[in-house]
This record gives structure tokens, C-alpha cells and sequence, in this order.
């Protein structure tokens, strides 16, 4: 187990990358705490994969270093970091039994017999493969086939870190939420670091301690899963997380008032003067519908009711509005204002959260 | 549910039934013809039995040429399977030097069968060829048209030259479909490059490696042009396998009654060989499904 240290970082698949826009994964400087389980969330191609494969060492960065513990193992092969990786399709060695499969990695290392039997058994157990520890990994179903790759991957006790790359992806639903349970718990039995990446909201907020969202090939924010929903620094976190994502729209803000579209809006705290192109967002969450004077005017397209709460569609001048209703919340027949929570509301300038005056 | 039944429907085998026959039954029955009977020319035929059957059997013509060529194929085997698959295993995955080996390994494929016999024909001779020449330079005794193991070996390495390359791209078109993370993952357990090969690459290729050797059997069991053109089967007949026999007999002794029941013979070796590989080949697909 160990600290991992990004300094520096950034990877361009180009040979010569010319500007930024070559990196897929832009400069980056990071450290993962020893022992903490990470989700690193984004869509796909958002670099979170390379960034994986370097800390694992399947690939060599263009820039920077990396540490473990503090030690530099940039130039380091695979084998010498000791890190154990479960990929986004099952690999199993076809021609060997499960229960080789699963003692493949201990064997390797030149690992005593005796402890390699009690800790395969110890891991099927984990996997609920028991019983199918002697037959061929051939011909197994692809649920199967990925719980021994993640066996494989837990079954080294002695590892940096446990890199996941959406390896949940080709398992049954409810088997999926049986596996998160399990890696959660084996994190807190043996304190691994772990990286678990994800294109998965839900995944990543309920697997990791920590979640890091990726855009464009840079990390634009880390945080609890509450500081994501809450405070989210960039817009892109504010859409991506959360269902329906966060309402973005533009206004100009001057002191502690924004205008949207000629609506004059409270925010609660003010700002100082802002450069670039403002916007406000505020999650469905801390809005509501109304039929007052105040609020923006708006019209309701739809309801969508998901038995927990209802979201209402809406439309703001041609830029869509959700507002969650609670269940049980009435929404007025003739709705036509939106309010917002002002402890709700953020502000961007040019996608980046602008901190109010005085506050965090 | 239930099927419908309609006999007439075997009617749509038709066409195919009359292709085969014109390009295989009839033929094959031609020769059935010929193998059990005997002629004294004139067109005039006699009723032979099995007669020429029982002569060949009994022929140790036959199965030296018989023991000859399974030894031709068996070696064959040994070297070029392996050969193959160690080239495809050392051949660039990607690039421009890929499309060059590549280009570069079919051209030996591209050559004719008779081409590449006088190739080798010109190129093992003493007097003028680059091969044969230099070894003798170098003291050592080589005469393919004199000595047995000089014959054997030109023949042999003819072959692999002309056909390792069928296996090394089929093995390579194998390897090429192995997704890269069975090397990463191979890569983060610590397996060594022996056990990359041993429990990843290998099961990978077994499907293509099969028809490999089939192929490879079938063909090397079926030679002809090229030892026919290097040695002419000689010295003696330390080179004359199978289908260079078969045509002596038929053609330069035209003794097309025991040449035709050595044919049957011949092909039926080779019906059961490959049936026996077909069996294997779907038993190990079995294996995969359970």
C-alpha cells in the first residue's frame, strides 16, 4: 500500500503533441492518499483510462512524474510497481481452471503453496465461486469470467493499489451491486488504495471516498460525493452528476443580483466583478415552482414522474429548466414562475465556480 | 411447434447433386471403373475383381512410397508449425514494417508450384547454383541427384520455404485478434513471457493452428510438382512419394488397373486422416462450449 504522487503529469498519444488540445490528459498534479478508494468519473474518452494505464504502468507518460511513496517509478515496468488492475472485459486464461486462474498472480511471485490454496479458497469465497473452483474458466458465463478477473485482482494482499477500469460494465445489475458491496468491504478490511474508474455516477458516489471528475482530459474537481452535488466547480460536474444534472444558464451577475434575461434574481451572497462568460447554475433540486410575481417566468413543458419525486421540464426563452417536486409537493395548475434557493446557486465564469465574497 | 413437411423440397439439392457429379462422382467413377478391371488395349475390358487391390496391398512399392511420404509429412509438420508460429510470434503487430512482412511472407505463396521447384533445382546445383556451389565450397559433399540425405534435406527445406509462410500468417491473423488487455493483464500478474505464450497466445491460435495443419497435412501429403522437378523421385526412389509413384505407374508403365486401386487407396487415406482431424477439431469447439 502506498501514496501515489502525480507531478506533473500529462500524456499525449502524438509523438510531437503541439498544444494542449494533443494531451489527452492535460498537466496534472495529484496525490492519491494511501488507503483512500477513488472513483474517477467521466464520459468516455475524457482521459480517465490513461491516466489509469500510467499509474499502472502500461503506459509511459509524455511528461512528469510519478511516485509511490515518494520513490519515482515513471520509467518503472509493470511488474516492479505491484499494482494489481481488473479491466473493463473479463481476461481469464482459458486453458487453466478457475482455481489456477485465481492463484495464477501468487504463483508467479514464487508464493508458498499452502497459503496460495487457503487464499484462492479465501477469494472464491469472496466471488461466490466456490463450487466452480476446479472446472475450466472456458466456456463461462461473462459475469463469471469477470468475477475471477476481479478475484484475480484482490487475491494479492501485499499491492500499492487496485486499479478498476469499469469493471462492472458487463455484469448482471443486482450481481453489480453485490460486487460494489463486496470491494467496499474489502477496502475497509485491508485498507487498499484503490482507483476505481467509472463512467457510472452512482457507481463512483457509492463506491469511492473520493470521487475525481474528469473533463477533457483534465481532473476538474475532487471531493466528497457531497461537495460534487453541492459545490460543484465546474459546470460540467454540475450536468454530468446528478439526475437531472444541474440547470445552467446565463446571466450577468453585479454585487449580489443576477439577470437572467431581464429577471433580476436574489443570490443570497455577493460577487465581485466577474470576467468572461457568466453563468448560474442551481441543481433541480433547490428550485420550485410557482405561480407568483417573483421568480423567471417560465413554461411548463412536461411531467415526468419517477415515483420518488416528479421533474418538471420547463421551458426559460428557449433554454430548458428540470424542478424536482417532491412526492406529495403540489404543483400549481398554472405554474408559471420558477424560484431558486439562493443557498442553491452557484456562479461560473468561463465554467468555473467563482467563490462569493467572503464565503468558501 | 411443428415442422412442416414437403419431400419435394429435396428437389432444391438438385443443382448442387448435378455439379458434384460432374466435377467429382463421375470423375471418381471412372477411376472405381478402371481399378477393378483389366485391359489389354484396344478399349476391350475384363472383369478384374479385386485383383488390383490385393496387388497393391501386397506391393512394397507401394508402402515404401506410402512410408516415404509420411515421413515427408510428418517432418514437414514438425518444422513448419513451429517455424510458423515463431515468426508470427516475432512479426511487428503494427505499421508500415507489418504491411511489409506481410507482403513479404506471401510472396513465397504467390510462386508456382513448378517454379518453385526449378528454383530450388537451379539453386542446389553444384555446377551453377548459389546453394549447391557455396557448399561445396565449403568441402561439404552435396549432390542432390546422388545422395539421399541431399535430396531429402533440398526437399524438405523447399517446402518450408515455400509454405511456413501459410502458417505464420494464419498463426499472425490468431494473434492479431488477442485483445491488448490479455497482455496487460498477463503484464500485471507477473507472467513470464513462456506463460504469456503457454496460456494466452497458444489457446488463442489452437483454433487456426488446426486448419493450419490440416492444410498443411493435406497438401504435403498430396506433393508432387516440386520434388518431381528437384529430384525426379531420384536418387533411386528416395524421393518418390505418393503422387509421383501414382503417376509413373499410370502414366509411364500405364498400368492404369493397379494405378487406380492405388488411387482409391490413396484418397481414402486421405478421406480418413482428415476426418480424423475434422472429429478432433469439433471436439475441442465441445470443449470451449462446456
Amino acid at each position: 500500500m502506498a501514496k501515489i504522487t502525480l507531478d506533473n503529469l500529462a500524456h499525449s498519444y502524438l509523438p510531437n503533441p503541439q498544444g494542449e488540445q494533443d494531451f489527452a490528459l492535460k498537466e496534472l498534479n495529484h496525490d492519491w492518499v494511501d488507503g483512500e478508494a477513488y472513483a474517477l468519473l467521466g464520459s468516455s474518452g475524457c482521459g480517465k483510462s490513461t491516466l489509469l494505464n500510467i499509474i499502472s504502468g502500461l503506459l509511459h507518460p509524455s511528461q512528469g512524474r510519478i511516485l509511490f511513496d515518494d520513490k519515482d517509478v515513471t520509467h518503472a515496468p509493470t511488474t516492479e510497481r505491484n499494482i494489481a488492475q481488473v479491466f473493463q472485459f473479463p481476461v481469464v486464461y482459458d486453458t487453466m481452471s478457475v482455481r489456477d486462474n485465481l492463484a495464477f498472480p501468487l504463483r508467479n511471485r514464487g508464493a508458498d503453496a499452502a497459503y496460495v490454496r487457503d487464499r484462492v479458497q479465501q477469494i472464491a469465497q469472496m466471488i461466490g465461486m466456490e463450487e466452480m473452483l476446479n472446472r475450466k474458466a472456458r466456456g463461462l458465463t461473462a459475469d463469471a469470467k469477470q468475477k475471477i478477473s476481479l478475484g484475480r485482482g484482490m487475491v494479492r494482499e501485499d499491492v500499492n493499489a487496485l486499479l478498476f477500469d469499469e469493471p462492472l460494465t458487463v455484469i448482471d445489475p443486482h450481481m453489480k451491486w453485490e460486487l460494489r458491496t463486496q470491494l467496499k468491504s474489502l477496502h475497509h478490511e485491508f485498507g487498499h488504495t484503490m482507483i476505481y474508474v467509472t463512467h457510472d455516477q452512482t457507481e463512483a458516489l457509492t463506491f469511492a471516498d473520493k470521487v475525481v471528475v474528469m473533463y477533457d482530459g483534465r481532473v476538474v474537481q475532487m471531493g466528497t460525493p457531497q461537495e460534487l452535488f453541492e459545490r460543484p466547480e465546474h459546470t460540467f460536474v454540475g450536468y454530468f452528476i446528478g439526475s437531472p444534472g444541474m440547470n445552467v444558464l446565463d446571466a450577468t451577475v453585479s454585487g449580489d443580483k443576477a439577470v437572467l434575461n431581464g429577471t433580476e434574481i436574489p443570490l443570497g451572497q455577493g460577487f465581485g466583478a466577474l470576467s468572461g462568460k457568466v453563468e448560474l447554475g442551481v441543481r433541480p433540486e433547490f428550485t420550485r415552482l410557482t405561480n407568483g410575481d417573483t421568480g423567471l417566468p417560465v413554461t411548463v413543458k412536461r411531467i415526468e414522474d419517477v415515483g420518488r419525486h416528479k421533474i418538471v421540464r420547463a421551458d426559460f426563452n428557449g433554454t430548458e429548466i428540470n424542478v424536482i417536486a417532491e412526492e406529495g409537493s403540489s404543483i400549481p395548475a398554472d405554474a408559471n414562475r420558477i424560484v431558486f434557493d439562493p443557498a442553491g446557486i452557484n456562479i461560473y465564469a468561463d465554467s468555473w465556480r467563482v467563490a462569493p465574497l467572503g464565503g468558501k | 411447434m411443428n415442422k412442416t413437411v414437403n419431400q419435394k423440397a429435396w428437389f432444391l439439392i438438385l443443382p448442387v447433386l448435378v455439379l458434384v457429379a460432374f466435377s467429382a462422382v463421375i470423375p471418381l467413377m471412372t477411376v472405381v471403373n478402371y481399378s477393378v478391371q483389366d485391359t489389354f488395349g484396344n478399349n476391350q475390358f475384363f472383369w478384374a475383381g479385386i485383383d488390383w487391390f490385393r496387388e497393391m496391398m501386397e506391393s512394397e512399392r507401394m508402402w515404401d512410397a506410402l512410408g516415404r511420404q509420411i515421413a515427408f509429412s510428418a517432418i514437414i509438420l514438425a518444422i513448419e508449425i513451429p517455424l510458423g508460429i515463431f515468426v508470427a510470434l516475432n512479426m511487428p503487430k503494427r505499421g508500415f514494417w507489418a504491411s511489409f512482412c506481410l507482403v513479404l511472407m506471401s510472396l513465397p505463396l504467390l510462386i508456382p508450384w513448378n517454379v518453385v521447384g526449378t528454383i530450388w533445382q537451379i539453386f542446389g546445383r553444384v555446377d551453377i547454383g548459389l546453394l549447391g556451389y557455396t557448399l561445396d565450397a565449403m568441402g561439404i559433399d552435396y549432390n542432390y541427384t546422388q545422395n539421399f540425405y541431399a535430396a531429402w534435406v533440398t526437399v524438405i527445406v523447399m517446402d518450408v520455404w515455400h509454405w511456413t509462410s501459410l502458417v505464420a500468417l494464419l498463426a499472425y491473423a490468431g494473434l492479431q485478434s488477442i485483445p491488448d488487455a490479455y497482455y496487460q493483464a498477463a503484464k500485471i500478474d507477473q507472467a513470464s513471457r513462456w506463460a504469456v505464450f503457454r496460456f494466452i497466445e497458444l489457446p488463442k491460435i489452437t483454433g487456426v493452428l488446426m486448419i493450419a495443419i490440416l492444410l498443411r497435412f493435406m497438401d504435403s501429403f498430396m506433393i508432387y510438382t516440386e520434388p518431381f522437378v528437384v529430384t525426379g523421385g531420384g536418387p533411386g526412389n528416395s524421393t518418390t512419394f505418393l503422387s509421383i509413384d501414382l503417376v509413373k505407374m499410370a502414366l509411364g508403365q500405364f498400368d492404369l488397373g493397379p494405378a487406380a486401386a492405388f488411387s482409391i487407396m490413396y484418397y481414402l487415406v486421405i478421406l480418413l486422416i482428415s476426418y480424423v482431424f475434422y472429429t478432433v477439431m469439433t471436439n475441442l469447439d465441445k470443449r470451449d462450449g462446456h
